[in-house]
């Protein structure tokens, strides 16, 4: 008999097996190996990267060196999604592991946020958390928390072992009063491939008015009715969360308290089904 | 806590229970029988119907209640006829019983009463003390009376036999007629009825005592009401010092009873050997002016009522005074109160004849805290409508139209005028039916009205309207009053003569519709007059705030039966409290959906996902690096040398993360010797179990590695506070399972085993553990801890698990892991229960004869204290014996024990010529030294994944033992109640493992072991210590056929037996573990018990044959241990009894069960198999290891430096 709590441990400790590539045009002093990594699914491009950095510093020319930013297959890499979330939407589907291409050089503006340390990811994470709990409680739980309670959340998104001290502190996130049966809005986030716009986020309650529980179903009429498809038609969009495809009918309140990240965000990728 | 029922009667004389489990008033329907009063314990209810005869309500159990009679046929032998029926003049009768005084030939045994059935007929016994007779069953001796045997000998003159046949008590789940008695001493009919007493004594068992007061005020006192014989004996008149109106009697010894005038008398003398108790001492009601006119007593408790329904709680009452010490008024105005399990206190108040329920009501507080209404509907009112239907005349559209509230005033006001009369006029001219309780008896007792009454209650229940329940009492204005309140007010225009001009037509049919449907559309139709409308109207309102919601006018409740205590959770309250944890948030949001297929889905993609992202990639380095981390307290340790003693120490525990990924660590405890700092330490993934060792004094722990193990000595470590060892202890728990990748339930193979202390501990087998010739040592199993207190356990391979605790509760396991003091992430958020444990404290009182003063305390100066433990070494006093640690608290007092081996007198003592002697129950002249048993019951509270499995106590259970890949449907599972009852569960699956109710299999006597194996051999062992096979079990067949008695081993007494794929092992009450030959398939019940091993206290053969004992006086390096886990090596498919000892974790090991390890050990000719999946840190191959270095370099190595500079820092 499994227990939900063995979700949030697959969910914690998903990782996603990365071949760091240096972009060939990238003027380097010998031959740059390629480097391979174990990507948390739930943390940040520029948290993680550390040792990327260090690996190819080595071959590049110090003068060339500019903020490091990621890409894949053409597309540059935004490191304030959280990694899962690029990989779902970009590259599922293809052969593991995920190869990402590192530049030094001609950081895009107007494609991704500048990072100059660990404390923009910090606040970019914070205020996420912050946005999620003033969806679900009006903000009382992260407000009534103290300052080394938020510390303790984001060391334990720093540190990739520390699934129950972030857990310890994020349940207080998750609770809600049992007669409402759910949160008051569900925190999600819908990234698609196929359009400019950045992702969809609206309003959206776990329980209908009737008092019926809505499920993933529910939301995607809402919200992305093309993602539903007909019994006869192919299918046409894949919905992922976290690698993997929930069924429509899962309620959305359990996806949110288990498939969130830990920005506490339920981020759903829309991404159209291969064609083979 | 299984659910138990509240009882009540509505003012119309209907029977209702509430369970405590449930959120709605079941009615209980038989024979359109009113009730008057009932009293309910927690196996039966007594009623008072309204035809004055007494009801009994046994409530059904899957244990039927048998009586076995008995009686001896007996034979003399002569030289003509050989052994005939021809006895001689002196001898007894030639059927006659045990005694052979009483003449007693089989037609002479009729049925008690209607309500009892023969099971069969007549059979002779064919067991005689434990050992099978000659067909036959005759016993032979010298003479009469005189010593049996089973063996005729060249002297045997005569013999008998005993002839057996069972009745069956038939009447359950409804109400008896208890048969009134022809004598004249019984002339007026009952008016209260009383029932309790069951804690005065436990001999004969499931003993009630039952009063009853009669219309003219006299007591009567129920005698023999025991357990085979639910309906008793016989009434007895109690004198009283005058005419009694009410009567209570609590659980244990306290009756009270109110007289006509107001005082109250308590009931003195009440004892084991006299129930009725001696005499009546007077207690002044609580207020001077108005007299009492109610009593209700618990264990503790006493609260009564006055006739002003002022509420008053007796202060100081106890077994030793049970007058206690004065009266506290309370808030509040009830017409009743009534006290149930735990002295929790319901009543029902005056103003509305609502139940309500004391809350608060704890050990500590006795008089609670607050009256919360019981406010849950009654069932489905339809049925009884429609029941009734025909009956309803124009009576019921009369009242009807105008929505009850004036039918009820007008109830309510004649009952009103009532008491006023009760209130003002003098006692004595009251009429005897109504002056006990004067609002109630007028409706209750009157059928008529009642009837009457119950009819329009049915139909219009529904329509009580808000101001009815804002305004509860309804005296006559109530109507106008009603009229000022909102929107109700239209509906409540209709004056009586009004609604009674309404159209016949209305009838009741179209009140059904109207309440049933209740939909806008209903009122459209049926808004033909106005005054129809506005009724409609009316329902509407009502609906929108208060759904199908009525309220019942209550009359009488009893509690008796109605398990609550402070841990309840109870249903019956409409207020919910705010924000839950999410611990309840999250379980409750899911647990409907526990099988849901999107839920499954997610598991199985998520395991999917982690296997196609990560298992190809473990080699690959993770992103960030792993941090070292250490949690340091101080703490006392027991040293290892002599003298031994607890010396302050410095403990801390580094945490790192180990090569593999998985968290490692290491135990450092730093001790001063000589002024020096020195430091010892464990590694975590080395230790192989955590062992709380909770005493009164210290909170202490012992941790045991496998070297450790083998020495007998463990790291033992005492922590300042409690919370502190907890705190320690579940840090390291989790800690010791991360080391070794352990998360999550238990797997089916687990192998469990319990310790003395009630503590559960789990061990996951490796394939080699049952490998041979070298199977995996068994002192390097890693045992870790589950939350809960049992005292057995039994599993199978397909996962059901089921424990038994020292209350003799049975529990299922949930399928979770954690509860008790592991918190968070180290316990499952779901399947985890409150569970409670009750055991006695046993002390002993010691006394020896001197010729003066014949016994007394004084003994000599060598001898034991005079209150000692039962070794006699250890002073134990009434006064300083603590329970057992401060988790356990008390629930009763010192008392008598009587059910000690060996038997004891009047006042539970045992003689013996000296101490420490064997004891005998009666005295001799060798005897100079005397001694009892003393028993305290505690109580533990504490949560674990177990779910209670009522209502039936067992004393063991087996489980069919299954291969790793057989599917059954059903899963045998027999068990043995407490009292000895052959059970076998039915509806056992793996995915419902808690079955759904037992199937009673017959015996001849109690039995006591139990055990299932391959194909479904069922082996058992009865409490005189024989053995029994079942014939015929299969799956088709699961409850088999008949026993099989099998003659014990040298006459050894059997007390246990298991019974693995074909091996059968007995351990007997002298500790020897025999192994059954000769079992074949044609010839099941073998030929002869083969000696084993000696020192054996329990035995569990797996579903291997492997088998696994209990051992006692095992050599350690220290000390001799008792109650320790040993594994028998050598056992081969041709060598079952196998050839030596292994010996593994204990002492203080209670018992284990190895029987869901179908785990094949490994053919040792292909290693490349051993990797199967159950050992969650496989090895991982050559290959990919190599490829770490080769890929980025050398994490692993660089966790070891940050080790070994750990190590360094500190050595």
């Amino acid at each position: 008999m499994a227990d939900d709590k063995d979700v949030l441990r697959d969910v914690w400790f998903g990782r996603i097996p990365t071949c760091f590539t240096l972009y060939p045009d990238e003027v380097t002093e010998r031959e740059a190996e390629p480097f391979y990594l174990l990507l948390p699914r739930v943390s940040y491009l520029t948290l993680v990267t550390d040792k990327v950095k260090k690996h190819f510093l080595k071959v590049v020319k110090t003068e060339d060196v500019g903020e490091m930013w990621f890409e894949y297959e053409g597309t540059p890499l935004k490191w304030h999604y959280p990694i899962g979330v690029l990989f779902d939407l970009h590259a599922s589907n293809t052969a593991l592991p995920w190869s990402v291409t590192v530049h030094f050089k001609a950081f895009p503006e107007r494609d991704i946020l500048h990072c100059s340390s660990s404390s923009v990811i910090e606040a970019h994470f914070m205020s996420s958390i912050k946005e999620a709990d003033a969806l679900k409680h009006k903000g009382q739980v992260i407000n009534d928390m103290q300052k080394k309670d938020h510390k303790q959340l984001w060391m334990g998104l720093q540190n990739a072992d520390k699934f129950d001290q972030f857990w310890a502190m994020n349940r207080k996130l998750m609770e809600y009063p049992t007669e409402e049966g759910g949160f008051r809005y569900i925190p999600f986030r819908i990234y698609q491939t196929m359009s400019d716009r950045p992702f969809i986020q609206k309003l959206f309650r776990p329980v209908s008015p009737e008092g019926h529980v809505l499920t993933l179903g529910d939301l995607l009429k809402e919200m992305f009715p093309a993602a539903i498809c007909q019994d006869d038609e192919p299918k046409k969009y894949q919905v992922v969360i976290h690698g993997i495809e929930p069924l429509f009918e899962t309620p959305i309140q359990w996806l949110s308290e288990h498939l969130s990240h830990p920005d506490n965000f339920l981020h759903i990728c829309i991404i159209p089904s291969p064609s083979d | 806590m299984p659910s138990s029922l509240l009882w009540a009667v509505d003012v119309y004389g209907r029977v209702y229970s509430l369970s405590t489990a449930g959120q709605q008033w079941e009615q209980c329907r038989h024979a359109h029988l009113e009730f008057k009063r009932v009293s309910a314990v927690q196996q039966c209810c007594w009623g008072i119907a309204c035809d004055h005869h007494i009801y009994l309500n046994v409530h059904a159990s899957d244990v039927p209640i048998r009586y076995q009679e008995e009686t001896y046929e007996n034979q003399r032998w002569n030289p003509v006829d050989g052994f005939s029926d021809r006895l001689l003049p002196s001898d007894r009768w030639q059927w006659s019983d045990v005694t052979g005084l009483q003449h007693q030939p089989l037609d002479s045994f009729q049925l008690p009463s209607e309500t009892w059935e023969w099971e069969a007929d007549w059979y002779v016994d064919e067991n005689f003390g434990g050992e099978p007779t000659e067909k036959g069953g005759w016993t032979y001796a010298i003479d009469f009376p005189a010593t049996y045997t089973k063996d005729k000998k060249w002297n045997s003159c005569v013999r008998r036999r005993r002839w057996i046949r069972y009745r069956r008590y038939k009447s359950q789940d409804t109400w008896a007629k208890i048969p009134s008695e022809q004598t004249g001493s019984l002339p007026d009919p009952f008016n209260d009825i009383s029932c309790g007493g069951w804690e005065i004594t436990e001999e004969p068992r499931g003993r009630l005592s039952l009063w009853a007061v009669s219309l003219q005020g006299r007591v009567w006192f129920r005698d023999g009401i025991h357990y085979v014989n639910p309906e008793g004996s016989v009434w007895e008149e109690v004198s009283t010092p005058g005419e009694v109106v009410q009567i209570s009697c609590g659980p244990a010894d306290l009756v009270w009873a109110v007289l006509w005038e107001g005082q109250l008398q308590v009931r003195e003398g009440i004892s084991r050997d006299c129930p009725k108790g001696s005499s009546w001492v007077v207690v002044e009601s609580p207020s001077p002016e108005v007299g009492a006119i109610h009593v209700a007593v618990g264990v503790n408790v006493v609260w009564a009522v006055t006739k002003d329904h002022k509420v008053w709680f007796r202060r100081g009452v106890n077994s030793h005074n049970p007058c206690g010490s004065g009266w506290i008024a309370m808030v509040g105005e009830m017409v009743m109160i009534n006290v149930g399990l735990n002295d929790q206190v319901w009543g029902i108040s005056c103003e509305e004849r609502a139940v309500y329920f004391r809350q608060g009501v704890t050990v500590s507080e006795l008089s609670g805290k607050a009256w919360k209404a019981v406010s849950v509907p009654r069932d489905n009112e339809r049925s009884h409508s429609s029941a009734s239907a025909s009956s309803l005349q124009s009576a019921g559209c009369f009242f009807g139209g105008e929505v009850r509230l004036q039918s009820q005033a007008s109830v309510m006001s004649d009952v009103d005028s009532e008491t006023e009369k009760a209130a003002e006029g003098a006692p004595s001219i009251l009429e005897p039916e109504d002056a006990p309780k004067p609002r109630i008896p007028k409706v209750t007792s009157d059928s008529f009205i009642s009837e009457l009454v119950s009819d329009r209650e049915g139909q219009i229940g529904r329509r009580e309207g808000p101001p009815a329940i804002a305004e509860p009492p309804i005296p006559e204005e109530d109507g106008a009053e009603g009229e000022t309140e909102g929107k109700t007010a239209p509906a409540l225009v209709l004056s009586p003569s009004q609604s009674g001009g309404l159209d016949p037509q209305w009838s009741n049919v179209d009140l059904e519709e109207a309440q049933t449907h209740l939909t806008v559309g209903a009122v459209a139709e049926s808004a033909e007059t106005c005054s129809l409308s506005s009724v409609a109207t009316f329902n509407l309102g009502m609906e929108e705030q208060y759904g199908p919601d009525e309220r019942p006018l209550w009359a009488w409740v009893s509690g008796g039966g109605c398990a609550i205590d402070s841990h309840s959770q109870l249903n019956w309250f409409n207020s919910t409290t705010g924000l839950n944890t999410s611990m309840q948030a999250m379980s409750l949001s899911i647990t409907p959906s526990q099988t849901a297929a999107w839920r499954k889905q997610i598991f199985e993609q998520l395991s999917e996902r982690s296997k196609r992202e990560m298992e190809n990639f473990r080699h690959y380095e993770q992103a960030i690096e792993q941090s070292v981390w250490v949690k340091k307290g101080t703490m006392q340790w027991w040293r290892d040398w002599k003298p031994h003693k607890w010396v302050d120490v410095q403990f801390a525990l580094e945490q790192f993360s180990g090569a593999e990924g998985n968290k490692d660590g290491i135990l450092f405890i730093y001790y001063t010797f000589n002024e020096e700092k020195k430091y010892l330490h464990a590694f975590i993934n080395e230790v192989t179990i955590l062992v709380p060792v909770l005493n009164e004094s210290k909170h202490t722990f012992a941790i045991y590695t496998a070297e450790r193990t083998k020495q007998r000595w463990p790291i033992r470590l005492a922590a300042a506070t409690e919370l502190e060892m907890f705190d320690w202890l579940a840090l390291l728990s989790v800690s010791c399972c991360d080391s070794r990748g352990i998360h999550g339930p238990p797997s089916k193979q687990a192998i469990w085993s319990v310790t003395c202390k009630g503590d559960i501990f789990v061990s996951e087998p490796t394939p080699n553990l049952e490998a041979s010739p070298y199977p995996t040592p068994c002192d390097q199993m890693f045992w870790r801890q589950v939350g809960g207190h049992l005292r057995v356990v039994e599993c199978n391979s397909l996962g059901v698990v089921w424990g038994i605790g020292y209350d003799h509760t049975a529990w299922v396991h949930s399928g979770g892991y954690g509860g008790g003091f592991f918190q968070g992430l180290a316990s499952s958020t779901d399947h985890i229960y409150t569970q409670t444990d009750v055991k006695s404290v046993y002390i002993y009182e010691n006394q020896r004869w001197n010729p003066v003063t014949g016994y007394t305390n004084r003994g000599l100066p060598t001898d034991r204290y005079m209150w000692s433990d039962a070794s006699g070494l250890k002073e134990c006093t009434k006064a300083n014996t603590k329970p057992p640690s401060p988790h356990w608290t008390w629930v009763s007092d010192w008392a008598v024990d009587y059910s000690v081996s060996g038997g004891t007198d009047r006042e539970g003592w045992q003689y013996a010529a000296d101490f420490p002697a064997s004891y005998h129950g009666h005295k001799t002249l060798k005897d100079f030294v005397r001694r009892r048993r003393w028993a305290r019951k505690c109580k533990l509270t504490t949560t674990g994944p177990w779910q209670e499995v009522p209502p039936i106590p067992l004393s063991d259970v087996t489980i069919l033992p299954c291969g790793p890949k057989s599917t059954v449907e059903q899963v045998p599972l027999w068990g043995i109640s407490n009292k000895g009852d052959v059970l076998c569960r039915l509806g056992v699956t793996s995915l419902t493992p808690a079955g759904t109710s037992w199937l009673h299999i017959g015996t001849d006597q109690p039995f006591k072991s139990i055990s299932i194996g391959g194909a479904c051999q069922v082996w058992a062992i009865a409490r005189d210590g024989s053995a029994f096979y079942r014939g015929s079990v299969s799956s088709q067949n699961l409850a088999g056929d008949c026993w099989y008695h099998i003659p014990s081993p040298n006459r050894q007494k059997l007390k246990q037996v298991s019974v693995g794929r074909t091996s059968v092992y007995t351990v007997d009450e002298n500790g020897n573990l025999w192994y059954r030959q000769g079992l074949t398939p044609s010839y099941p019940q073998g030929s002869s018990w083969e000696h084993i091993s000696n020192n054996v206290r329990k035995v569990s053969v797996g579903p291997l044959d492997q088998v696994w004992i209990i051992a006692d006086k095992v050599q350690g390096s220290h000390s001799l241990s008792c109650g320790t886990v040993c594994h028998r090596l050598g056992v081969q498919p041709m060598e079952p009894k196998g050839q030596s000892w292994d010996y593994g974790i204990g002492g203080g090991w209670d018992h284990i069960t190895v029987r869901g390890n179908a785990m094949e050990a490994p053919r040792i000719r292909m290693p490349s198999l051993t990797d199967n999946g159950n050992n969650a840190t496989g090895p991982r191959s050559p290959l990919l290891s190599r490829g770490t270095s080769e890929l980025n370099g050398n994490a692993g190595q660089r966790i070891q430096a940050v080790y070994s500079e750990q190590v360094d820092r500190y050595a």
